[in-house]
């Protein structure tokens, strides 16, 4: 568990996305799941059990401030070898150019990066739109939350803020259709 | 004398049918009733027996329950073909939650893969097999419609299924006798039939099941997706939504107006499979544009 990291304040999120009435009507709340990429980076090292170690952001950053490099060629040590494919954005797009573990809005506020979602929806508005009505973004729990709670996708446990086009990947297996015929048939009944 | 004897040996031989029946069918499987006219007793004996069947044939205890629809409530779904991307987890979510027999890798959802420009289900794909989603390419999962005007359930001679008040087509998996033509009646291709009995190994069997939905079928009847109505019923969402790693997925009570679902339908330019046959689905696509 990292505690204090990123000084995170997952309450803003909610307020800025949740259903408004949720506190007011006794319903259960709508959670925005925290992403670990946002507190932490993931060590080379891994654990006994094989696991890859979450490393805190604040074992490097805590009471510290590093400046912004001017481009990605200058990062290095755990930020080295990082993609970024973003369209034409700099570093200084989206982190304060004063300390490079905080974000800053177009507006020239400052921010946790906990508080991401609030900086990607300045130009992605149709998806912040539609992340606010339930229609982008993965989620699980209660459809009716009269009976149960709901945690939903942040931004970032989806896109990497870096490089955000959704990976592509080898699907599951497809359907054999007709159980009676040969194996070798796999697959071969498209849909009619 | 001749003929007593002959009218002996073929009254034994229509008899024997009934003989083996009873071999797999016990007496009170047998003089079950419809789900509909079942009491409250009847059905607490009916879900009894088919746990006992279960665990003895499946080697695990579950738990069948009788799940009724809430008043107020009309079940829509929708999908987002912007962001779907093929990846069938959706398929697979529901071959899990759905007790599905493992051997045909059954499941409710079938992805389409579909030339963009395209809308010509006849040309869609079922069994793609490389990394998605593939360029010139949109996925459009189909699986049951939930259609308000269901051509399935008119043309079972039985009334083995119906639809239920929350919009939901069910079967009663004991009362279907395996004629198939509701599968034939489905414009979506979205029924099923159990051709064996469905093999699930005893630790892979989801035991949170439901009368009519998700225990373990019989062999002989057919089957179809019930839009999860053993979770979506006490107010969760279905296995297929929460699977999709892109939030492609829509579901809700179309008959609250602050539903995500009817933002969707009245924000959204969406559009229903098949609209010329008039059979009026509560399953909606749409693009983000």
């Amino acid at each position: 568990m990292i505690v204090g990291v990123g000084c995170g304040s997952r309450d803003n999120a909610e307020r800025a996305y949740g259903p408004a009435v949720a506190a007011d009507a006794g319903l259960h709340p709508v959670r925005i799941h925290a992403p670990a990429s946002l507190t932490g980076l993931r060590g080379s090292v891994r654990d006994p059990n094989g696991q890859p170690t979450e490393v805190p952001c604040a074992t490097c950053h805590a009471g510290r401030t590093f400046p912004l490099p001017s481009s990605p060629a200058e990062l290095g040590g755990p930020h080295a070898g990082m993609r970024f494919r973003h369209g034409t954005n700099v570093c200084a797009s989206c982190h304060d150019p004063a300390s490079a573990e905080r974000l800053r809005l177009a507006d020239g506020r400052v921010i946790p990066v906990s508080d991401a979602m609030a900086l990607c929806s300045q130009c992605h508005g149709p998806q912040a739109r539609d992340y606010a009505h339930g229609a982008h973004g993965g989620m699980s729990g209660h459809w009716d939350l009269r009976r149960g709670g709901r945690v939903r996708n942040h931004c970032v446990d989806c896109h990497d803020p870096h490089d955000p086009a959704f990976p592509s990947f080898v699907p599951m297996p497809p359907p054999l259709d007709a159980p009676r015929r040969a194996p070798a048939g796999r697959g071969q009944t498209g849909a009619h | 004398m001749l003929g007593a004897t002959l009218g002996a040996a073929a009254f034994a031989r229509a008899m024997a049918p009934l003989a083996e029946l009873t071999e797999s069918t016990s007496v009170a499987e047998f003089m079950q009733k419809h789900y509909r006219e079942l009491s409250r007793d009847e059905m607490h004996k009916v879900l009894r027996r088919l746990e006992g069947e279960t665990e003895r044939r499946y080697g695990r205890e579950v738990t069948i329950r009788d799940v009724r629809p809430t008043p107020g409530v009309q079940f829509a779904y929708a999908l987002n073909l912007s962001v779907c991307i093929g990846c069938r987890q959706c398929a697979e979510a529901c071959h899990q939650e759905n007790n599905h027999d493992r051997a045909t890798h059954n499941s409710y959802i079938r992805v389409l893969e579909m030339e963009n420009g395209s809308n010509d289900m006849e040309r869609g794909r079922t069994d793609y097999d490389h990394a998605v989603p593939a360029p010139g390419k949109f996925y459009m999962p189909v699986q049951c419609q939930q259609c308000e005007n269901p051509p399935c359930t008119k043309v079972c001679p039985v009334e083995a299924t119906w639809q239920e008040p929350d919009g939901i087509v069910v079967v009663d998996y004991n009362w279907c006798i395996g004629c198939r033509y509701c599968e034939a009646a489905c414009p979506y291709h979205a029924r099923r039939f159990n051709w064996e009995r469905p093999v699930v190994p005893a630790d892979e069997i989801n035991p949170d099941q439901a009368y009519l939905s998700n225990r373990i079928r019989p062999q002989g009847v057919v089957e179809k997706c019930t839009f999860c109505l053993h979770r979506t019923r006490e107010g969760r969402l279905p296995a297929c939504l929460e699977a999709c790693p892109t939030g492609a997925r829509v579901f809700g009570n179309v008959l609250d107006p602050d539903s995500d679902i009817r933002w969707v339908l009245e924000n959204k330019r969406v559009f229903v499979l098949k609209e010329e046959l008039g059979t009026q689905p509560r399953f909606f696509y749409f693009f983000d544009v």
